[in-house]
């Protein structure tokens, strides 16, 4: 489903050219839960950008569902953003005055849907987090936990082909961290394909394959079974 | 794919519809932001509010008057003329004075067809002017010699007693009709009639007084007396060239010009004046003065809520001013938007709407505001009539700050929409 083919992205930091990824062939097929590792600048914020695309590559190919990205304008890729893929990031990034019902239903807003439909699917998506009874609380009023239920609520109203998590659990204690990532393992279960950025090996212990990034190569590309079943067992 | 199908249907949504939730939803946003930061919203509405104040209270105020104005001229009837002499600058210099004549009006009566009342007006102040007194009370208000119909011409009629009549005329009575203010003058009782007055040393008899016309750029309308024509002419001894000017009215509106250029041609022949000589007189409709006054109050009205309108433009920079801290401040926010797929036109919009909202609520308060102040600046002044809001300036002033907001608002707006979302996103 993500075919990332000979991409590189460099950025200019004032006369020198800074390579933050080179040479990545990457394939993923649907319904993979892939955790990319690396050390800090080892090139995995760029690669998460690059895979969501909210960054283009400088050079390269990238394939997502069958549909060239690589060269798109800003807003067609905020149309694949929108349709193609859900995001969940370390710091939540809900919108602090919006309850979590609207802050759910927000990507939505950008496909023309009716403002009932928008929460009918908002109000489905929580309660697939288990979050059905926290609708109209905000997000301070939720604990970190709930928050980052209610950003993967967020990700998934869209029904996106893909999720990608920027370290997800970063902000989160271990007894939470360990129930997302167990809901991420749901979901993964359902036929979701998961992209999972992180430095913690706890975290890339859940997932079925681990791609790890040093100094924008892949560095190394590996299954596992994942402990899941441990946790499940334990 | 079942994802698939949804997405399709999702995307398959009537357009007209999509565009229509984007714009419910960018208003819904833009009154949850407005109110999130109360004060600092109506700080910046201030510029807005002021400026759209000051320009309806000042176009309430020009218009109640005018309005007022042109009220007072419609009780003199839209159908009347007034035939008067009229004496170039240069022969007045000289000493000479053109006078109607006492025949013109009886050629006025029968030779034209059309009219319906004529009625001659003479100043009955004569030679001097003489005061009128009841007892030790003076008035000096202006007096008037006419006819019966004088009162049908002027649309003016008696509250107590009767009118001038034909046969106060023919025998030349001493009868007055008084005018309210100069009733109040002479403390006469608010029922005058049967009480005799002295005008210089002529005793009269008050046989009516008129209803109350009010005032007119502060000044009493109904501060006049009316003697019979015929008396007057008697009383001032100016029998042979009386400073006598006609009113006459016209039974069919769309004649006017009509009847206007054959009392012209008419009087022109009576006066012997050849062609290529000016008129020695001039015909007036009744409401030229209240055209050209209204003429004046649109300009005057127009040129100050220019000038005032100017302050909206200061009120417009105040909201761009506010509209770029908050892009900088909600930057992260618009990183979000962007991140979850709001295309670029969705930013600018929701900006432009904010700003657009926020100058059209300090419009709606100016106007509010506007219109307060002009009935408060009226009420203080004495005699000044209530101030009107006419719809074009309601209108006008929400569609300008309407205006105002969305051109100060681009700027914001555009540096919003162009943020790169992966920027914006790491924007602490």
């Amino acid at each position: 489903m993500i075919t990332l083919a000979g991409v590189g992205k460099t950025y200019r930091l004032g006369e020198t050219d800074f390579a933050a990824l080179m040479d990545i062939d990457l394939l993923i097929n649907r319904n993979e839960y892939v955790a990319l590792t690396g050390a800090s600048g080892s090139g995995k914020s760029t690669m998460m950008n690059v895979l969501g695309c909210l960054d283009t590559p400088t050079v390269g190919h990238y394939t997502l569902d069958g549909e060239a990205v690589a060269g798109l304008d800003e807003d067609a890729l905020a149309g694949v953003r929108n349709r193609k893929i859900g995001f969940v990031f370390q710091n939540f990034y809900l919108r602090a005055r919006a309850s979590a019902l609207d802050n759910v239903a927000q990507p939505l807003i950008y496909r023309g849907i009716s403002p009932a439909q928008r929460h009918a699917r908002a109000r489905e998506a929580l309660t697939r987090v288990g979050l059905e009874h926290r609708l109209m609380h905000k997000p301070n009023e939720l604990s970190g936990g709930q928050r980052q239920r209610v950003a993967i609520a967020r990700a998934l109203v869209g029904r996106p082909e893909l999720l990608l998590a920027d370290e997800p659990t970063g902000n989160l204690d271990s007894k939470t961290a360990v129930e997302i990532m167990e809901l991420f393992s749901e979901l993964h279960r359902d036929g979701l394909t998961l992209v999972v950025v992180t430095h913690e090996p706890d975290v890339a212990a859940y997932c079925h394959r681990v791609v790890r990034l040093h100094d924008g190569r892949i560095a190394e590309d590996r299954t596992q079974i994942p402990v899941k079943h441990v946790s499940a067992a334990a | 794919m079942t994802t698939n199908t949804i997405n399709n249907v999702d995307m398959g949504a009537n357009r007209v519809q999509s565009s229509f939730y984007a714009v419910q939803e960018c208003l819904r946003s833009a009154l949850a932001s407005i109110r999130a930061h109360g004060l600092r919203s109506f700080l910046t509405m201030l510029g807005i509010i002021i400026g759209v104040a000051s320009v309806i209270c000042v176009i309430a105020l020009v218009q109640g008057l005018s309005q007022s104005i042109s009220q007072q001229f419609q009780g003199l009837g839209s159908n009347t003329l007034t035939l008067r002499a009229d004496t170039p600058l240069e022969d007045a210099l000289r000493g000479k004075r053109n006078r109607l004549k006492v025949s013109d009006l009886d050629q006025l009566k029968f030779r034209i067809e059309g009219i319906r009342n004529v009625t001659p007006v003479v100043f009955a102040s004569g030679r001097g002017g003489a005061d009128v007194r009841n007892g030790s009370n003076i008035a000096a208000g202006q007096m008037f010699g006419t006819t019966e119909s004088y009162q049908e011409v002027q649309q003016t009629f008696p509250k107590y007693g009767r009118f001038l009549t034909d046969s106060d005329d023919v025998t030349r009575r001493r009868v007055v009709v008084i005018g309210e203010q100069m009733r109040r003058d002479l403390k006469l009782p608010e029922n005058p009639v049967g009480r005799f007055i002295q005008i210089g040393s002529e005793w009269f008899k008050v046989v009516g007084s008129m209803e109350p016309r009010g005032e007119m750029f502060g000044l009493s309308q109904d501060n006049y007396l009316l003697m019979p024509y015929q008396t007057a002419l008697a009383v001032t001894g100016v029998i042979i060239q009386p400073d006598l000017w006609v009113i006459f009215s016209v039974a069919d509106l769309n004649a006017m010009e009509n009847i206007k250029d054959r009392v012209t041609s008419l009087i022109r022949q009576l006066h012997q004046i050849k062609p290529g000589q000016p008129d020695d007189f001039k015909i007036e409709a009744s409401d030229t003065l209240a055209k050209s006054f209204k003429e004046i109050s649109t300009t005057i009205t127009l040129v100050v809520a220019g000038i005032v309108g100017i302050s909206l433009l200061v009120g417009g920079v105040g909201i761009m001013n506010i509209m770029l801290v908050s892009v900088t401040e909600r930057t992260r926010e618009i990183g979000i938007a962007k991140a979850l797929g709001a295309p670029r036109q969705f930013i600018l919009m929701q900006f432009l709407i904010e700003a657009m909202v926020l100058a059209v609520i300090g419009g709606l308060i100016g106007i509010a505001l506007g219109y307060a102040l002009g009935f408060g600046i009226a009420k203080m002044i004495p005699n000044f009539p209530d101030p009107a809001v006419p719809w074009w300036a309601v209108v006008g002033a929400c569609t300008f700050s309407g205006l105002i907001g969305i051109i100060f608002g681009i700027l914001p707006a555009s540096k919003a929409a162009n943020l790169a979302p992966i920027d914006a996103l790491r924007y602490e």
